[in-house]
Order: C-alpha cells, then structure tokens, then sequence
C-alpha cells in the first residue's frame, strides 16, 4: 500500500483566543475518497482550512506528498495540487462561468486555452455549466453554484481535492448528480477528502471514514465497516443509516 | 487623606509611571507659572496654545483612542467654538453676556452636528466615515469663508473682550514678582483655569462606566452589542461629547486670540497636527494628549530655532541644509508620527507606561 | 478551439433572465448635460463649458482611479495618493523646464515630444515612489484600517515636505506648451486645445483600463480580487504581488494625473497633493469604492457640474463637489456602482 498523500500529526489550530482543533491525527490515503463526518461543530472546516494554510496550525504538522506545508503559503499549497472547494464555494459572483473556470485553470490564459477534452468531461457531469457558459455566475442557482465550485477544481487534474459540504442545501436528484460526479472522479486517481453531514452520501462514496468531535478525531476506518455498524453510527453521529434521509 | 482627594480629582486614572508624573508636573507647573517663569508675548501665548490645544487634542482622543473613529471633522468642532465667541463679541460688544451667547450657541450648533455625524457614521465603514468628514470639514470651511457677512469672510473677525480682559486693564499699579497684573495675565489664567477644569471633565468621562463601555466598543463592538450595549447610543454620545469639548476649546483660542478667522481653527493643518499630538502623545490615555501637546507646540515655536543653527552650519550642501530647514521641521514630526503609530502605538505615555 | 464552447447568449431558451446592464448610472453625465444646454442658452458656450467638463473630468479619472482599484483590491485606503499627484506635477516642471525650447515652439508634435518623457518621468517615478511606499509604509500596516489611516496620512505630511525639499516650498508655474495654448473652433464655440487632448488622453487611460480588466487573465484577477481574495489564494495566485503590481500602477497614473492637472492649472504647489485628495475622495465614494466605471461617471459628472457651475452660479460653485456626492448618496449609499464583495 503507498504512503498515504495528506496526513496531519497532533494539529491544534486556535482562532484568535478559540482553541478549536485539540491535537487532530488524520491520515488520507492516496487514490481513495476519505469521508471527514461530525456534527456542527466538530472542527471539520477548520480542519480543512489549516490544511490549505488559510488558517495556521499553531502545533503539530500536516504533511502533503512527503512535504511539509504546515506553514506553507495557501498559494503554495495550491500550486502544490491541493485544490479547496469551501463550504460558501467562493464563487466569484460577478464573474461568468467561463471566467471562474479560467481562473481555476492556472494553466489557461483564456477560455479557449482549456483542455477540451476536460471541458467536455465536466460538461457531461454539469450540463447547467454549459448551459450558462457566459452568464454571471451569480445569477445561478444554489445546486448550480455548487457544481461550478466542484467543476473549478477539477478543470485541471489536482492531486488532492478537499471539499466542505458539497450537498448542503441542494435538492436530492442534484446530490444524485453530485453522486455520479465523485464516483466518476475517484475513477481519475484522484485522492479527495470530502467533508459531510449527509451520511447518505457519504456512505455511497466513501472508502475511507474519520469523525471529528470536539476538535479531535474519534473514530477512523474503512467506510464499510462503519455503514454496517449500527450502534458504532448511533454512537458517533447519533443516528443510523436508516433513519437519516 | 491628600491622596485620596487627588485620586477622586484625577478620576482615580493614575499615570501610572514616575517618568510620565514627572513630565506632568513639569507641563502643569509650566503652565500654571508661564507668566512668571518666562517674559515676552510669544512664549506666553505658546503656554496659552498648549493649554487649549491640550483640551482639544483630548477631545480627540476621547473619539479616536477611547471610542476607535476617525473623524476629520473635528475641527470644525474647533471653529465652531471660535466663531461662536467671535461673532458674539462682533455683534453683542465686549460683554459677558455675549461671551455666554457665543458659546451657548456654539455648543448647540456642535450639538447638532455631531448628533448628525455620529448617527451618520454608524450606517457606513469606518474608511467611508473617515473620507466624508474630510469632505465635510473642508465645505465648512469653505462655507465660513464664504459667510462674509456672518464671518467676516477671509480676513475673519477682530473683536474686543470684556475690560478685565484687555491688557489695558489693571489689577494693581505695581507689578507682582515681576509681571504686571493686567488683563492679559487674567485672560491667561482664565484660559488656563478653563483648560485644568475641561481636561480633568473629559478624565472622569472616560474613567466612567460609560468610559469602560466606550473601550469594550472600540475592541469588539460586536461583543459589546451582544452584552446588551446599544452601540449606536454610545458611540454618538462620544461624537457629541467630544465635540462639546472641541467647541469649548475653540472657544477659549478665541478668546485668548481676540480674532478668528478660516485658518485659525479650521483648516486642515490644524487637523494634522491634531493627528500628530495624539499619536505621538498617545492615543487612548487622556495624558498622552498633555504630552503630545505640549511637545509639538514647543516644538513648533523653538525646534526650528534649532534647525536654523544646523541649517545655517550645512549651508553649503544643497539638499541637506534644506533638509534640516527650519521650515521643514514638520517633515521630522511626520517622520516621527510614522514610526509611532508603528513602534509607539501608545505614543510617549504608553512608551513610558510600559518600562 | 472547443466546439463545445456555446455561442453567445443568442439561443436563450434559459430560465435565468439576461445579465440587465445597469445602465442608469451612464445615462447621468448625458443627462446633465442636456439639462444644463437650456439653463445655459447659448450652443456654443454650452459646448465650451461641456468639453472643459469632460477635461477636468477625464483628469479627475485618471488621479482618482488609481485609488479605487487599490481600494477595491487590498481595501487599503491610501490618504497619501495626494503624494504621488504632486509629485508627478513638480517632475513635469523640471522635466518640461529643462526642455524648454520644445515646449516654446509652437508645433504641436514638438510639444507632444516634450510633454510625453514627462509622462514617462512622472509616471516612472511615481510608480518607483509607489512601490517603496506600499513596501514600507503600507505593507506592515495590511487590515488595520485605523493605522493604514493614519500612516498614509503620515506619509502624505513626510511627502509633501520632501517635495519642498527638493523643489522650494513656493509654488512654480507650469506654463502650457505653444502649441497646446489657444483654442479652435468648434462652429461658433471656442474649444481649448489642451482641453481636448486631455479628453483624448483621458479616454486612452479609461479604455486601456477596461481592455486589462475586462480582457485579460490578470484583469480576471483582480476583479476576483476585488470579491473574495482569500479564494484568489485558494486558487493558487499570490495575490500579494498582485497588490503591489496594482498600487504601482495606480501610483502611476496618479502621477501622469498630476502631469495634467498641473498644465490644466498652469501651476504647482506642494499642497496640491492634499487639496485635490478631498476632490478625489469624493469621486470615489460617488462612483463606489473600488469600481472603475463609477469612478469614471462620478468623475465626468463632478466636472461638468463644476463647469457648469462655474458658469451659472459661481457661489454654489464651490460646494459643487459635496452637493453631488450628497444627492448619489441619498439615492445610492454605496455609491453608483457598487462592488458586491463576499
């Protein structure tokens, strides 16, 4: 098995007089899709943003392909092949959906410039993108937006893909859309770490599992072992399969 | 017993620092014996300066260092209270009863401007706020030139004080310690008097529990509203209190100036130099506002004395001798304005504080 | 080229409406205008007056919009952009001063030759200036609007006393080139000729301008920027440089500005940073902090009404500028064109 690409060893991040990550320990294999699960709370986003260095981890280390880039630079970590879909997407609103995607494409002076064959892949996922090529992408819709935030980091191939909630707020046949996207992603040897309270979703896509509570992560493994574990989900998430959504 | 009664007088808002007392003292004796520590009119009315500009300097500290807003309009504050003095002298005669309808006019014009402003200030960002009240301090002082009727325009109003007040009016023949007791040395304590009275009123403002809210609005007015602080009424009684002073320090400069005029109180020199003293003082401690003043007016009537001598030694190097130019001793006070506001954040008095 | 890549929005069988333009800002500087033909009655004066309007305007623009976009992108509010004006006024003196033959001539070509490396001097130096400033001076001061205030403010006191230094602290005339002095005529109207070149040269600026924003990948950037910089880094860019590379160039033009302001006077002083930096402050907040085309309309419109002002009634005249910013506000807080941040 290869070493896994993005581990973080005792990370404790404190926002201003906050102290919200206590020493989290999380490994994410390469190629795999890692579920990071918890309730509101749980220090899940922080987790993310100390990872792409918009927040610095005040102890502790976060190790990317053999790098240390604790206290790297967010463009840095970005140039690495870390790409960072938020939990807001951080859709630039007055921009076109072409010209997010430009933006996305660090390789691409202009819209013709991106990979076409990448283009017309990511067109498939998210036909809407296609759709409304050239309109402000403020004036998309919420599930519309989300793709875009999705379709960004992945205009170019990245490494690693961290994504903070890809499915809130949106309509179930869009997480369908949302599904078949990521299962198709996986299969491009790309490792993600997705962030989640939709244990529906998480549980189609994941290989891997952590949950976070109160700073720290309290349990991981392999996906399958917690989707057949009952009382373990009841446990940890409060709920079980069946009753959630 | 003493110390108590002088705790109570100074708000119980200590210097906190032997160094700092001593310069205090130093200013405050200085000040209370000008007339008799020096002799001729200039170092008199620099006394005088330091004494209303200390008033006004800690007015703006009340704003700035106490609440955290930028205001550029607080000189108009200041020509407010100069041209209410002004004009009352002007169209009601040297009289006492003028005087009080200057001022009492004044304040209710601050009043309402202020009230207007600080409600303003608080609908829109603190860079926005900052940019209008420039634009409004330099109408208004358009406006005051332009009023000739009312301000007697550019060359501004020459008037006459109540006869206690006129260096032709004596107390007594003969001269005491040496300086003669005439209306000049009673226009002096009265601006002096004045100037202790307002400074150790604007101390207890801010050593109140009004104060303290003041400060935890200008750390983090987010928490400070959801402690149950409305914001809004705070910060626009700071706006209104420190124009209040503002004017009343506008109102002693008049008097001791027995003239007013558009750059006399309102023009942005004044602003900046305002600025100045209160960083370089230290903002958000009252007392820096003492230091502050004390030193730029002494600097600006004898640091450039000093650069003369050193200017008149580089005469022959073309660059350097303007550098060191009397004239340009406000470059170094900027120079020194900008590595406080990095270095000496606190200014002197917070410098002092510390070791 | 992608064949997957739509035409435009021809085919809109969308549910979502048309991006609407919002265009009722840029009907404003016509609309004075047209409003101001009857008050003033006569054609001709009313086209003099309109093209020294769009002058002073377009020079208005070209001082101002430095300071939005610095705005816009680093939220840095530079009270000191008053420097970078006067500075490129004072080198235009010594500049054109030192060439002074070619600007007595009266060829128009000869005066272009002179007045251009004044350009260059004034904007190359000033945008050097820039970048030690905003290394030195602003740099350590980033997110700290009350510092940032009061540093530049310091750094506008410290710059205005160096130009003394170098230069006097007396104010020195700078005299229009021969064959930029006079006017032409327009039928009956009376145009001076530097009025229009400053249209000209002011229309280049707004157009070049609009084609890096609005074409180009770094344009993209900075109008990404502007909204949500913490995504900009997410994406990869170091935005930091950007920032610089923006101040300098927005020190730039505030020092080719001040070239023109100081032929459109005829005379620098060494004030002059700070008496226009109220002008300026007030073409901002009307155009909205940190957009480009309201800076443009605001700046037009506060030209024109000057003008007109002037022409009509010399005593509002002076008040012109705050009576604007005043009626935007009331129908628009945020100035004409507002910038959407995150």
């Amino acid at each position: 098995m290869s070493a896994p690409l993005l581990t973080l060893e005792g990370v404790h991040t404190h926002i201003g007089a906050y102290h919200i990550l206590h020493g989290v320990d999380l490994v994410v294999p390469r190629g795999e899709l890692t579920m990071l699960l918890g309730r509101n709370g749980a220090g899940k986003t922080t987790t993310l943003r100390t990872i792409m260095g918009l927040w610095k981890a005040s102890t502790g280390r976060v190790t990317f392909d053999g790098r240390d880039i604790t206290a790297a630079q967010t463009p840095a970590i970005a140039q690495a092949g870390v790409a960072y879909v938020p939990e807001n997407m951080g859709i630039f609103a007055d921009l076109t959906v072409s010209e997010n995607m430009v933006l996305a494409a660090r390789g691409a002076k202009s819209a013709e410039a991106i990979d076409a064959k990448r283009l017309d892949w990511i067109f498939s996922l998210f036909p809407a993108l296609k759709k409304f090529w050239l309109h402000p992408a403020g004036l998309l819709s919420g599930g519309q937006k989300q793709m875009l935030a999705v379709a960004r980091a992945i205009v170019e191939p990245r490494a690693l893909l961290l994504i903070d909630e890809p499915s809130k707020g949106l309509a179930p046949s869009i997480i369908q859309n949302m599904i078949v996207a990521f299962r198709e992603l996986k299969g491009t040897d790309t490792t993600i770490l997705l962030v989640e309270q939709n244990f529906n979703f998480a549980r189609q896509l994941g290989d891997s599992v952590a949950v976070m509570d109160d700073g720290r992560i309290v349990h991981s493994g392999a996906m399958a072992e917690l989707a057949e574990d009952e009382d373990l989900q009841q446990k940890l998430l409060g709920l079980s399969l069946a009753a959630h959504q | 017993m003493f110390a108590r009664l002088f705790s109570r007088l100074f708000s119980q808002d200590a210097p906190r620092s032997r160094v700092l007392l001593v310069l205090l003292l130093a200013v405050f004796i200085g000040l209370a014996f000008a007339p008799f520590l020096v002799h001729g009119a200039k170092p008199l009315n620099v006394a005088a300066k330091i004494c209303i500009f200390i008033v006004l300097v800690a007015s703006f500290d009340l704003l700035l260092g106490y609440t955290g807003i930028v205001s550029f309009a607080h000189t108009m504050f200041f020509g407010i209270g100069a041209y209410g003095v002004a004009i009352g002298f002007t169209r009601l005669g040297p009289n006492w009863g003028a005087l009080a309808a200057g001022i009492a006019g004044a304040l209710m014009l601050s009043l309402l401007l202020s009230l207007l402003i600080g409600l303003f200030s608080l609908r829109v960002r603190a860079i926005f706020y900052a940019m209008i009240t420039l634009a409004v301090a330099s109408a208004f002082q358009t406006l005051a030139s332009q009023l000739s009727d009312f301000t007697g325009g550019e060359d501004g109003l020459n008037f006459k004080l109540p006869e206690v007040l006129t260096p032709g009016f004596s107390l007594r023949e003969e001269p005491f310690l040496g300086v003669s007791l005439d209306g000049k040395l009673i226009s002096y304590y009265l601006v002096f008097v004045a100037a202790v009275i307002l400074f150790l009123l604007m101390l207890r403002v801010v050593n109140s529990p009004f104060g303290r809210v003041l400060q935890a609005i200008r750390e983090n007015d987010f928490r400070a509203e959801a402690l149950g602080y409305r914001t809004v009424v705070y910060r626009t009684l700071s706006n209104v209190l420190s124009a209040g002073f503002a004017t009343l320090a506008g109102a002693l400069l008049a008097l001791w100036l027995r003239y007013n005029g558009p750059d006399t109180s309102l023009s942005f020199e004044i602003m900046i130099d305002i600025l100045l003293m209160v960083v370089i003082g230290g903002m958000g401690t009252m007392y820096g506002a003492v230091i502050g003043a004390a030193l730029f007016i002494i600097a600006q009537n004898y640091l450039q004395d000093l650069m003369k001598l050193g200017s008149e030694a580089l005469a022959g190097v073309p660059l350097l001798a303007n550098l060191i130019h009397p004239d340009r001793w406000l470059l170094w006070l900027g120079v020194l304005f900008i590595l406080s506001v990095y270095y000496f954040p606190t200014g002197v008095v917070g410098r002092l504080r510390k070791s | 080229m992608s064949t997957s890549i739509p035409a435009p929005a021809a085919a809109s069988t969308d549910a979502l409406p048309r991006t609407r333009l919002d265009y009722i800002p840029l009907l404003l500087a016509p609309a004075l205008a047209l409003i101001a033909l009857p008050l003033i009655g006569s054609f001709p004066t009313w086209v003099t007056l309109t093209i020294a309007g769009l002058a002073m305007g377009m020079i208005i623009f070209i001082i101002a919009s430095g300071l939005t976009l610095v705005f816009g992108l680093m939220d840095i509010l530079n009270f000191g952009h008053g420097v970078f004006i006067a500075l490129g006024a004072f080198l235009a003196t010594t500049v054109l001063g030192s060439m002074a033959d070619w600007t007595a001539s009266e060829s128009l070509w000869r005066n272009l030759l002179a007045v251009l490396p004044a350009m260059v001097v004034a904007m190359g130096v000033a945008g050097a200036v820039g970048l030690a400033f905003e290394r030195i001076i602003i740099k350590p001061v980033y997110g700290q609007h009350l510092k940032q205030i009061l540093i530049t403010m310091g750094g506008m006191i410290v710059g205005e006393e160096l130009i003394k230094v170098i230069w006097g602290p007396q104010q020195i005339p700078l005299p229009l080139p021969g064959g930029f002095k006079g006017a032409i005529l327009l039928g009956e109207a009376a145009v001076e000729k530097y009025r229009l070149i400053a249209v000209v040269i002011g229309l280049a600026v707004f157009a070049s301008m609009f084609w890096v924003l609005a074409r180009t990948k770094l344009g993209l950037l900075i109008r990404a920027g502007v909204q949500d910089r913490e995504m900009v880094e997410s994406l990869g860019y170091r935005i930091e440089r950007l920032f610089v590379g923006v101040f300098v160039a927005g020190s730039a033009l505030a020092g080719l500005g001040g070239v023109m302001w100081g032929l459109y006077q005829q005379n620098v002083v060494p004030q002059m940073g700070a008496q226009v930096n109220v002008l300026i402050f007030i073409v901002i907040i009307i155009g909205g902090l940190g957009s480009t085309g309201g800076c443009f309309i605001g700046a037009l419109l506060m030209g024109l009404l000057a003008n007109y002002s002037g022409f009509l009634a010399p005593k509002v005249a002076l008040f012109s500028n705050i009576g604007l910013m005043v009626c935007i506000l009331l129908w628009r807080p945020q100035g004409l064109y507002p910038v959407a941040k995150r």
